[in-house]
């Protein structure tokens, strides 16, 4: 631990470094939205029939909806006509059989993000879809899961060489009409990663997707699907970031997870998309709906999230509990600093018998960041037996941020047993001044003190994850302790 | 009537009575009194007497210390807040009276034992003072037998930087009614711990209250075990009037039968209160599908600084657990003796009194048997 | 002053310190002087500037020294950061123990034991001599070990926290240890064990500090002098009786002569 204190310490004084614009040719549809220009991106992407069909309708509910005003979060209308819905680098027009016809530019952009994609030297155990813009740029080990009947590929991809398995989960635990960013997503998505684990394979590394917004007055859709068989194993991880622009850019993503009999889905995201600078100008609002569905018994989705980037974030990664036995979890860091806002949280829906659920939400909030966490338990009537345990902690540092917390319960079966703790607390000098007395700096009281705080989270993320994360809250809480 | 009664106290006493005489028994309307209705108690009109203690007498001490009573008794209990103790202050003829003078360590504990007779209303009053620097153990405990009505009411006054410990046994007769108010008042870095345990009654109410300066450190610990028709509501209120206090509270029920647990748990956190830390916890086990509790913890933060966690759950017997020790050999009934043994014993083991734990632990088995004879229930 | 400790360099020199919190003046011109082997008593009203003079001494910066010095083994310690102090072994027991949740106890001393260790420049304290050194240290204190697990102090009682104080004192082994208000809510035997490790501590080259607002924890530590702090200055100072006399008067009188010298 003592090497992470000091790389915290070091990184204190540093800026967002993911703020880089790569340079590349783009292949962009007009800005605006209409039924032409989700025929052009249907098109543009050689989709069957059915795919346009799902999009249209979806388009046409999206325009009968509103936009929601319930969460704790504010910012100026979104003009969704001003938005570019499609933005692709050229050269991947067609997209590249093999590695080696990557374009360097983009193998680059990913080298410096610290996600190399030459199979050699990449993480080992760690197999990547990349995401730059709308689509996807490239996916590394295709070749060793394939052996072991796993596909893991672009959404692209997976909507022309399985479209019997698309067609059977699309839309199947968010439907289009779930809510206005879903239907939006729905109407316009481009990309994103889908994975299926077939029935009892245990997935021998981790999958990951990393997404990178680049292009000017873009927004990013992307869609994730993955279906775990009976008896599959699979922890999967997405990280995501984005260049500094004094524009605020959209982010609609919808992750569908399906789980089941017997089956586990860990997803985890280290979500840092640019946050906007120290004055609140710019950044990403990140608006996303994902959600697991245990469907069969003894399945169980784990959410982790550690969220330091965007300048606004709305996602409450939740769980259907259908099957018996079936288990959801969530574990979340989040953090606000500057003039970031995020609400979060998470929903999980008892509807099996003896289903279990577990939630830990750590809020930290720093500057004028607002936290909240807005969770809701539902154990409707047949889930007979059913557990859930919640934690939700704040810490707050200084005292211009804020810290809120929405627990909704709602338990409709006397058998269960439904826990909740909460606390919030500030990160005083009193704690700093303790450590210090005892001979510890205060760099190392900071990060000693918030890591302790984070510590039921971040032993939920896959090792080198942990490390990152870690890492990245250091960064994130820049010049908000003196 | 208590002859030496003061003036100032007898004053104190006539507001109480006309308090009462204004509002009355308190009804479900009442926000307090939601899950619990005192009709019962309204209609039976047992006719008052002077309570039968083993104890020192506050009538006698009354005699010999007028200043000392003068000084503290009536002046924390509430009459303006709660009916019952507007009731208690208008009409006890007695109760224990005990002092600590300053820096005194009292090594055995000090009881007080009422036994209650049938068809009698008694007003116990119960007031004791610990100086500065002394530590003392108190244990009330409430006997009787038939049916009755106890309302009684407790002030201590915790002083400066004094080690208080106090243990009420409510042990109340199968169809008694018992209503009781524990008020106490913390000075600047006392340590007060309340151990608050009840067996027996057919309704029962307690009001556990606790105000707490600079530096003290509070701790309000429950247990309640209810059967057949028994209702046994809890409330509790923490008040963090000054910085640097600490609060812990674990108030744990099972409930058996067709039986009704309520608990309400109250912290304010006052505007200067910085650096509270504060954490409640309510445990339920409920082992038949006709008991109902009502758990509510009631939170009020005013300063900014602070640590407050509450948590509150209700559960039945781990299935898993009772067969684990079925499959090592344990009978059923046992198993489940076991298992509601290990979920009490949680709160019976803060005690401090050693012979006290070993009675509980004796007395809790004994609630077991009792339990599953009358109403075939496993309590 | 005695004539046996005139021959040494003093720990702690105090000379005519003025400190302020909020604007407001709580150090009046303190003088103190405290030798090597020597445990000092202050004792005062609440409100008399005790703990503030503790704070500083530890280097909290929110008092502000306005005026007055400090010496610590005949060097400027006002200058120097509150974890540079520590490291040149100062140790504070805080009134007011802070929890910090999440961070092991056993954490929280290693990386204090070895940021001293590092400052003297010895090499980071070896993982199993460092586990021998602690337990036996709790056993001093009759601790459980399941608390170097537990974060610190996050969830321990009032007595747990103070014992905690004292246990860390006992591995940190400091050369002036400032006792603020230990005894406080304390019961009568976690005062004794409490008492008892403080004592183990007192040795030829080490001073202790103790401030408190109660006469009887000095039954259990003796001092060799007492100071009675009223109004932010030291208005009386004398042997271990003045203690007991203390105890018998109150601080009223106290007060008066406070208000006499102003």
């Amino acid at each position: 631990m003592a090497s992470q204190l000091s790389s915290i310490e070091t990184l204190a004084n540093q800026e967002y470094k993911w703020g880089f614009i790569t340079d590349i040719e783009a292949d962009t549809v007009p800005a605006g939205l209409n039924e032409d220009i989700i025929r052009l991106i249907s098109a543009r992407k050689n989709e069957p029939e059915f795919m346009l069909e799902w999009r249209l309708k979806a388009y046409r509910h999206w325009l009968t909806m509103e936009e929601p005003t319930w969460a704790n979060i504010h910012y100026p209308p979104i003009n969704y006509q001003e938005i570019i819905y499609y933005s692709a680098p050229k050269t991947n027009k067609d997209r590249p059989k093999s590695l080696d016809e990557v374009d360097p530019e983009l193998l680059q952009t990913y080298e410096k993000l610290g996600i190399p994609l030459h199979e050699r030297e990449a993480l080992a155990g760690v197999a990547v879809d990349a995401v730059f813009d709308s689509v996807s740029v490239a996916t590394t080990f295709k070749g060793k899961l394939s052996e072991l009947g796993i596909i893991f590929c672009s959404f692209s991809e997976a909507v022309r060489d399985h479209p019997q398995l698309v067609k059977k989960y699309l839309g199947s635990v968010v439907p289009p009409s779930d809510n206005f960013f879903a239907a939006l997503n729905a109407a316009v998505f481009t990309d994103g990663s889908f994975c299926y684990i077939p029935k009892g394979v245990r997935c021998p590394m981790e999958l990951s997707t990393y997404f990178r917004i680049n292009a000017k007055d873009t927004g990013q859709f992307e869609r994730t699907l993955i279906v775990a068989e009976d008896g599959a194993h699979v922890s999967y991880l997405e990280g995501c970031t984005a260049p500094v622009r004094d524009e605020n850019q959209l982010h609609a993503a919808v992750v569908e997870l399906v789980a089941l009999n017997n089956a586990t889905i860990k997803y985890s995201t280290v979500q840092n998309w640019y946050p906007g600078d120290k004055e609140g100008k710019g950044g990403i609002y990140n608006f996303v709906t994902k959600r697991g569905k245990c469907l069969g018994a003894n399945s169980k989705i784990s959410w982790t999230q550690v969220e330091t980037g965007s300048a606004i974030t709305w996602k409450y990664p939740s769980c259907l509990l259908m099957g018996d036995n079936s288990v959801g979890e969530f574990y979340s860091v989040a953090l606000t600093n500057n003039y970031q806002q995020a609400d979060t949280g998470t929903k999980m829906i008892h509807m099996g018998r003896n289903t279990r659920s577990t939630i830990v939400s750590k809020g930290i909030s720093a500057g004028r960041g607002q936290n909240t966490y807005r969770g809701a338990v539902k154990i409707l009537k047949g889930a007979e037996g059913a557990r859930n345990y919640s934690q939700c902690d704040s810490m707050l540092l200084g005292d211009k941020c804020g810290a809120h917390t929405f627990p909704y319960l709602e338990v409709k079966n006397t058998s269960s047993s439904v826990e909740h703790e909460a606390s919030t607390s500030k990160i005083g000098e009193d704690q700093i001044f303790y450590c210090r007395q005892r001979g510890i700096s205060t760099e190392d009281a900071v990060g000693m003190i918030v890591n302790g705080f984070c510590k039921e989270v971040f032993r939920e993320l896959p090792m080198e994850f942990a490390v990152e994360a870690q890492k990245l809250l250091g960064v994130s809480l820049e010049g908000s302790v003196g | 009537m208590m002859a030496a009664a003061t003036s100032e106290l007898q004053e104190i006493r006539r507001r109480a009575a006309e308090s009462f005489e204004t509002r009355g028994y308190p009804t479900k309307r009442d926000e307090e009194w939601k899950y619990t209705s005192v009709s019962a108690i309204a209609k039976a009109q047992f006719p008052a007497e002077a309570p039968s203690l083993t104890g020192n007498s506050l009538r006698t001490a009354l005699e010999q210390h007028p200043g000392l009573i003068e000084e503290h008794l009536g002046r924390y209990a509430s009459s303006e807040e709660n009916a019952f103790v507007a009731l208690n202050t208008a009409h006890f003829e007695d109760g224990a009276f005990l002092h600590v003078p300053r820096n005194t360590v009292v090594e055995e504990p000090v009881w007080i034992d009422y036994t209650a007779v049938p068809d009698r209303t008694t007003h116990p009053r119960n007031l004791i003072v610990v100086g500065a620097n002394s530590q003392v153990r108190i244990v009330e405990r409430y006997r009787g037998s038939g049916r009755y009505f106890t309302n009684a009411v407790t002030e201590i006054v915790a002083g400066e930087n004094s080690v208080v410990e106090h243990v009420k046994l409510e042990e109340e007769s199968a169809q008694s009614f018992h209503v009781a108010t524990i008020q106490v008042h913390q000075a600047r870095n006392s340590n007060f711990k309340s151990h608050n345990i009840s067996f027996g009654g057919l309704l029962v109410r307690n009001d556990v209250n606790a105000v707490l300066s600079t530096g003290c450190e509070g701790t309000l610990n429950g247990l309640y075990l209810a059967t057949g028709k028994q209702h046994i509501d809890n409330h509790t209120a923490l008040d963090h009037a000054a910085p640097h206090a600490a609060s812990h509270e674990l108030y744990k029920g099972i409930l058996d039968g067709i039986s009704t647990g309520v608990f309400n748990g109250k912290i304010y956190v006052r505007k200067d209160a910085q650096k509270t830390d504060a954490k409640q916890t309510n445990k339920n086990l409920v082992l038949s599908p006709g008991a109902t509790i009502n758990t509510k913890p009631e939170l009020q933060i005013l300063a900014d600084d602070v640590r407050c966690t509450h948590g509150a759950t209700v559960g039945q017997l781990d299935e898993e657990a009772l067969f684990y020790l079925r499959a090592r050999g344990i009978g059923e009934i046992e198993a489940r003796d076991v298992l509601i043994y290990a979920f009490a014993r949680d709160v019976i083991e803060r005690i401090g009194i050693p012979e006290i734990r070993e009675y509980l632990e004796k007395a809790l088995f004994e609630r077991l048997v009792f339990s599953r004879q009358s109403s075939g229930g496993a309590l | 002053m005695n004539k046996t400790s005139m021959s040494k360099t003093a720990i702690l020199e105090i000379k005519d310190l003025h400190a302020t919190a909020g604007g407001k003046e709580i150090l009046r011109g303190i003088n103190l002087t405290v030798y090597p082997g020597e445990v000092h008593a202050i004792m005062g009203p609440n409100g008399s500037g005790k703990s503030t003079l503790a704070q500083v001494i530890a280097g909290r910066d929110l008092y502000g020294v306005t005026s007055g010095e400090v010496l610590y083994e005949g060097d400027d310690l006002l200058t120097l950061a509150p974890e540079e102090r520590a490291q040149r072994g100062i140790f504070l027991a805080f009134q007011y123990p802070v929890e910090i949740p999440g961070v092991s106890n056993l954490y929280f001393l290693k990386a204090a034991l070895n940021a001293i260790r590092k400052r003297k420049g010895e090499p980071e304290v070896d993982a199993m001599d460092f586990l021998s050194l602690v337990r036996r240290k709790m056993a001093l204190m009759e601790m459980e070990e399941s608390l170097l697990n537990r974060a610190v102090n996050a969830g321990f009682s009032g007595g747990e926290k103070k014992r905690n104080e004292i246990f860390q004192m006992a591995v940190l082994e400091p050369r002036l240890a400032v006792l603020d208000e230990t005894d406080s809510g304390l019961d009568i035997d976690a005062l004794k064990i409490v008492s008892n490790g403080v004592n183990t501590l007192r040795g030829p080259d080490r001073a202790i500090v103790v401030v408190t607002h109660y006469q009887r924890l000095l039954n259990h530590i003796v001092p060799d002098y007492v100071h009675v702090l009223a109004q932010g200055r030291i208005v009386k100072s004398g042997g271990k009786s003045l203690a007991l006399e203390l105890e018998e008067s109150g601080y009223a009188g106290i007060e008066e002569l406070a208000e006499a010298v102003r």
